[in-house]
């Protein structure tokens, strides 16, 4: 079992965002997370890269409990799972090859990553992981000149540059034109199948997640909906999920005698 | 509701602010002893016409010029020196003080523990007893210990400069965006590999444009502290004062706006290339 969640709560101050989760994923396993705006999807993602530690439940990554082991131990353990950002959170005058290969720092030694800050070491690496996304001419470019959709691009050559056992991916084809996100998503699922590696990606696109991933996980209000195969997923199931109280059905033209007052 | 809106809630506490900041300021004013008043006493005038007009035409013979050089390079060598011991100090200290390469802070959206709070406080200390006492003071003292000399300005400005470059090190390091050294920390990095690929490309810039500037300081604290004998240009005003040489020290003064203005101009250089 490479990712076991197990009554799992998360709090971001008042909000509560995960509500005794759980979730057990497999090793190898591809799964897409589907929800609503605020479901959670976020949450349970950088839950399970030990990016926050969950408030209440446990969480098993690897067959280790990363927050019960030591910091230097748990950094190891992080060094085997890979989070791609929604938006790669990269400095903006850092290179796109620096920012590459900074996804194996958690594997070199704080030397190596010197030596490589000074001399880039292992350039054909970077350009690679780069080339696979279509991306290979912005090399030597600056992250802060790269549109959103390529800042995505660039967060997922250092993931897969990174060569994780575990890929969580957070919304990873959000700012990406169609025919991108598609090539990026099959992309991601031909290296985790070629690789054995567990992927996990949240997704706003259904369309995209049905006809990428062979496991479909529905959260809503920060538990599991639906958890089934993607040819089980049913159109009444879709709805349930997305189904929004909050939105008012739309309103008629004529419909508003009161006097408006603005209040600013 | 709308009647109370349409005064700015804020326009009373603005105009109280002012006023306050006016009534301290008198206070201020006399203990300060402050007369303009003064300057303007026939006596006095002459007494600084005197001194000043004997500053033209500035010194430029041979022998003076060479012993200037000399000077010079001293005074940039005490404050070059001085800024490289300080740096020794000053980096290691602010990335122990920052709380930029903390793993908890990494997986709490930036917030410290008690304990992480607690472990940063000896340093923070440490820096703040360092730039506390005057390079003044660390060179009347270095004087006695090391003889007259340029020594005791290598050491003076060394220790108190350790301590504000390690304290603004630290702070420009919290100021700039944590998520990527954060999102780097969370993929196992360790934390100085974290703070050199996340923090470090956007700190540069602050962190040469403070370093280069501090180093102007330098040299003109290198200068005060050749008042009480630690060498170069400051010693050798002070010798020009004490002979009543207006000449000299107007020389003198001139290399030093020379030496300000090429800080600045290379201040200038290094953050365009870092922008």
């Amino acid at each position: 079992m490479s990712i076991r969640v197990q009554g799992a709560s998360v709090r971001h101050g008042q909000v509560q965002a995960l509500s005794a989760l759980d979730l057990q994923i497999g090793q190898g396993e591809r799964v897409a997370i589907i929800g609503p705006s605020g479901a959670g999807k976020s949450s349970l993602l950088h839950l399970m890269a030990t990016a926050v530690p969950p408030s209440g439940g446990r969480l098993e990554l690897l067959g280790e409990q990363p927050w019960v082991l030591s910091a230097r131990a748990r950094q190891r353990l992080r060094a085997r799972v890979g989070l791609v950002h929604q938006a790669p959170p990269l400095p903006p005058r850092q290179r796109v090859v620096t920012a590459v290969l900074a996804g194996r720092l958690g594997q070199w030694g704080t030397l190596r990553g010197l030596l490589n800050l000074i001399h880039p070491g292992d350039i054909p690496g970077a350009r690679a992981a780069l080339a696979e996304l279509g991306m290979a001419d912005k090399l030597f470019a600056q992250c802060g000149q790269l549109s959103g959709g390529q800042l995505q691009r660039v967060g997922i050559a250092r993931a897969l540059y990174q060569r994780p056992e575990v890929l969580l991916t957070d919304e990873p084809v959000s700012a990406m034109d169609p025919v991108l996100a598609d090539h990026s998503l099959a992309l991601l699922n031909r290296h985790a199948q070629a690789h054995g590696v567990t992927l996990v990606a949240s997704l706003h696109a259904v369309e995209l997640a049905l006809a990428h991933f062979p496991r479909i996980v529905g959260i809503r209000a920060g538990q599991v909906a639906f958890d089934c195969p993607a040819a089980a997923v049913s159109e009444a199931m879709l709805d349930a999920l997305y189904a929004n109280e909050q939105l008012a059905p739309p309103v008629a033209s004529t419909a508003s005698p009161q006097v408006q007052i603005p209040r600013c | 509701m709308l009647s109370t809106d349409q005064r700015d809630p804020a326009a009373i506490p603005r105009v109280l602010l002012t006023l306050l900041c006016l009534a301290l300021l008198w206070p201020g004013l006399r203990l300060s002893e402050l007369d303009p008043g003064v300057l303007l006493q026939a006596e006095n005038r002459q007494q600084m016409a005197g001194f000043v007009s004997a500053f033209w035409p500035p010194a430029y013979d041979a022998g003076f010029l060479d012993l200037l050089l000399t000077a010079t390079v001293q005074t940039l060598a005490v404050a070059t020196a001085g800024m490289s011991l300080a740096l020794l100090l000053a980096v290691p200290a602010s990335l122990l003080a920052s709380r930029a390469l903390s793993l908890r802070a990494a997986s709490s959206a930036g917030r410290l523990g008690p304990w992480s709070r607690a472990s940063r406080l000896p340093v923070r200390g440490l820096l703040i007893f360092l730039r506390s006492v005057p390079e003044i003071v660390w060179a009347l003292l270095f004087v006695r210990a090391v003889g007259l000399g340029p020594t005791a300005g290598v050491l003076a400005i060394a220790i108190t400069y350790s301590g504000m470059l390690g304290k603004v090190y630290a702070e420009i390091f919290e100021s700039v965006d944590q998520r990527p050294a954060h999102a780097l920390l969370q993929a196992g990095s360790s934390r100085l590999s974290a703070f050199l690929y996340g923090t470090l490309p956007e700190a540069a810039s602050e962190v040469v444009s403070y370093t280069v500037y501090r180093w102007e300081c330098a040299v003109r604290a290198s200068v005060v502290m050749g008042f009480v004998g630690a060498g170069g240009l400051g010693q050798q005003i002070d010798l020009s004062m004490r002979m009543f040489a207006g000449a000299e020290v107007a020389s003198m003064l001139l290399t030093f706006l020379l030496l300000v203005v090429l800080a600045d101009l290379l201040s200038r250089f290094l953050r365009g290339r870092l922008a």
